[in-house]
């Protein structure tokens, strides 16, 4: 399905093709789905002002509908028969690793939206990611942790991709920060209630502290689940649940939870010096006025991808597979809407440390935690 | 005393969910005993119910009457759907009946994208989120509305089958659907009837559940397979033993999710329908098929 957005003047010829496969229904529609909104923004915006190096863009998109096999069937279309220059997509990270070899081998940049760390570690050639990796999330939990004297944590995951590499990550570094996992649950994909691995990780001898690592429906089941069961002890979750979906969908049960977030997520009590926020607020007033719906991180990964593809493919002059690839690995210092990023040969996230900030969901909003 | 206060906690969360298998494991037996059809959107039926809820309360209309409107609705797109996909098609095999249904839950899924969107949506639970603790557990009000939900729709069907003409007609056509006809029973209208009955279920079972687990476009498809199994653990075609189909298989799911694994929950119910299928056919309280040469 082709979005071919007609432009403001004439344009030259050949427009750049950039294809994009993402979960805009299923089970990560609250990831898919303000992605692609933001990137139809996006390349709206850049086409009435006249395109990039005089030409038009062309956003190819397909709903992968959070199944891997459906991104494996379109990636293979938007490689061989639409041809695209380019593809920023795939927003799970089950949904990304499934298309990794087929991107590889065709030899396309491909710029991920997805969480894991597996992604982009090891370094695969052809491949780049913006959101934050959950390695760098569940340090800054355990970071967060300790410094309020919290050691003994009980884990609950999901199924998803995202939920066991968050999992692995927790698992091998509790020992860095002095954590230990004392009680480690796990839930499957489309459960509605998670009473069971709460209790038995309420039930657990000295937990201090619940983490649980997913996204999508879960998070707000989890949060209720949590405050039917009277659970006291700090919550936490992942950038999974950057969201409002998150918390509408507890009804007032999210009140209290703790998470790392893209500090565009809270980007109106940024100090004005930061960084982010000249970039984030433009965003976010773009975005709410056109879709009438509060941001989340999950967008601002969307735009920082476009951002990072564009750049390159600027810096490149044109659209060719190695030299724009080469121009992805070079940029530095670039100021997006999630983080500053300044990629290499072995760092293809390149996102700084400050750009992630902890959180907590005070009176159904967004605080942020000095 | 911790071990029994758990217990506790997974028996309620076993019977609620229970409950839930069971009022959609009602549906697929009332439409079978009227057709011998399984109808494998029963599971969208529950999605509808939820989902139109959820539209009504947006639109400002108290809980009561969107409550009222969207099982209204259900059963109308129920009706409307036997009229128009089953009743044409009542002199092709049960394998192409089978087939329309499922074609029908595709069809209902993608128009409910379409229309509510693909993220997922919560109804408020109908007295509040203060769990109440009985022995240890904490339970949702919302848990005992499910329960007292089911329990009341169960002993109304009960009722309505044994005490009326129409329900008495519903259960001599699905024993001999000729002999009902010969007796003057009008068949057209009992599959009719049978199919509002199960849209019916499957909107309260979809209505009560969503509060406490959010509901969207493809909620169905889980609840319906496991509605079906709870329907084939009772016996395919028994009410009562699809109620109690529905219970046993959501009290052992939370069982094994709390003291075995909980990675293994989702298996269970498709554990239980291989185990009947193979060493039980016709369920816990099916009749043992006979035919007559």
């Amino acid at each position: 399905m082709v979005l071919g957005l007609v432009p403001g003047r004439a344009l030259a010829a050949d427009p750049i093709r950039i294809g994009t496969f993402l979960s805009v229904s299923g089970g990560a529609s609250f990831l898919g789905d303000p992605e692609l909104k933001t990137m139809v923004m996006f390349i709206d915006r850049i086409n009435k002002s006249g395109g990039l190096l005089g030409r038009r863009i062309d956003l190819i998109h397909y709903d992968d509908e959070t199944r891997a096999k459906n991104a494996i069937t379109y990636v293979k279309r938007l490689i061989s028969q639409d041809k695209v220059d380019l593809i920023v997509g795939g927003s799970t990270t089950g949904n990304t690793m499934a298309v990794i070899k087929l991107i590889q081998k065709a030899g396309v940049p491909f710029i991920s939206l997805a969480g894991a760390g597996v992604i982009v570690d090891p370094v695969k050639k052809w491949v780049f990611k913006t959101p934050h990796t959950d390695k760098v999330a569940v340090a800054k939990i355990f970071t967060d942790m300790k410094a309020r004297g919290l050691s003994k944590v009980g884990l609950l995951s999901g199924s998803g991709g995202f939920d066991k590499s968050c999992r692995k990550n927790a698992r091998a570094l509790a020992s860095e920060f002095g954590i230990t996992i004392v009680a480690d649950e796990v839930h499957g994909k489309g459960d509605t209630d998670m009473t069971p691995q709460l209790t038995r990780i309420k039930g657990t001898q000295g937990v201090q502290a619940l983490l649980y690592c997913g996204f999508g429906a879960p998070t707000s089941i989890v949060a209720k689940n949590y405050k039917q069961l009277g659970m006291t002890i700090p919550h936490y979750q992942t950038h999974g649940s950057a969201s409002m979906k998150f918390i509408l969908g507890a009804s007032g049960a999210a009140e209290g939870v703790r998470l790392p977030a893209a500090a565009l997520l809270v980007v109106d009590q940024l100090p004005d010096d930061h960084p982010q926020k000249a970039v984030g607020t433009a965003y976010k007033a773009a975005y709410e006025a056109r879709y009438k719906e509060p941001i989340s991180t999950f967008g601002g990964h969307a735009y920082d991808g476009l951002l990072i593809a564009t750049e390159a493919i600027k810096r490149a002059g044109s659209t060719d597979k190695a030299k724009v690839r080469d121009e992805i690995e070079k940029t530095n210092h670039l100021v997006g809407v999630d983080g500053i990023f300044t990629m290499s040969p072995s760092d293809h996230l390149g996102l700084n440390a400050g750009s992630f900030v902890m959180v907590e969901v005070r009176n159904d909003k967004w605080k942020l935690l000095q | 005393m911790a071990v029994s206060a758990d217990f506790l906690q997974f028996l309620f969360s076993g019977i609620t969910v229970g409950a839930i298998y069971g009022l959609v494991g009602l549906g697929f037996a009332i439409i079978y005993n009227a057709s011998h059809v399984i109808n494998f959107a029963q599971g969208e039926f529950v999605m509808i119910g939820g989902m139109t809820t959820v539209s009504l309360i947006g639109l400002g209309l108290p809980l009561l009457v969107a409550v009222a409107g969207a099982i209204l609705a259900t059963v109308g797109i129920g009706l409307l759907f036997e009229k128009l996909a089953i009743e044409p098609a009542r002199d092709a095999s049960i394998v192409a009946l089978i087939i329309i249904t499922i074609g029908a839950s595709i069809l209902f899924r993608g128009a409910a994208q379409v229309i509510w969107g693909r993220n997922f949506h919560s109804l408020p639970s109908f007295s509040g989120d203060d769990p109440i603790l009985i022995g240890g557990a904490a339970i949702l009000p919302q848990s005992l509305w499910v329960i007292g939900g089911a329990g009341a729709i169960v002993a109304g069907l009960q009722w309505f089958f044994n005490h009326t003409l129409a329900g008495k007609a519903m259960i001599a056509t699905s024993h001999n659907p000729l002999a009902a006809r010969l007796v003057g029973i009008n068949t057209r209208f009992v599959l009719m009837l049978g199919f509002g009955l199960s849209a019916m279920l499957g909107a309260a079972a979809g209505i009560l559940i969503a509060p406490i687990s959010l509901t969207y476009a493809g909620v169905g498809v889980m609840l319906g397979l496991k509605g079906f199994c709870a329907a084939v653990l009772g016996g395919l075609g028994k009410p009562m033993g699809a109620v109690a189909g529905g219970l046993i298989v959501g009290i052992s799911e939370v069982m094994t999710a709390g003291y075995v694994s909980s990675a293994y929950k989702d298996a269970v119910a498709f554990i239980i329908i291989l185990a009947v299928l193979f060493f039980l056919p016709s369920g816990l309280f099916g009749d043992r098929g006979t035919e007559r040469v």
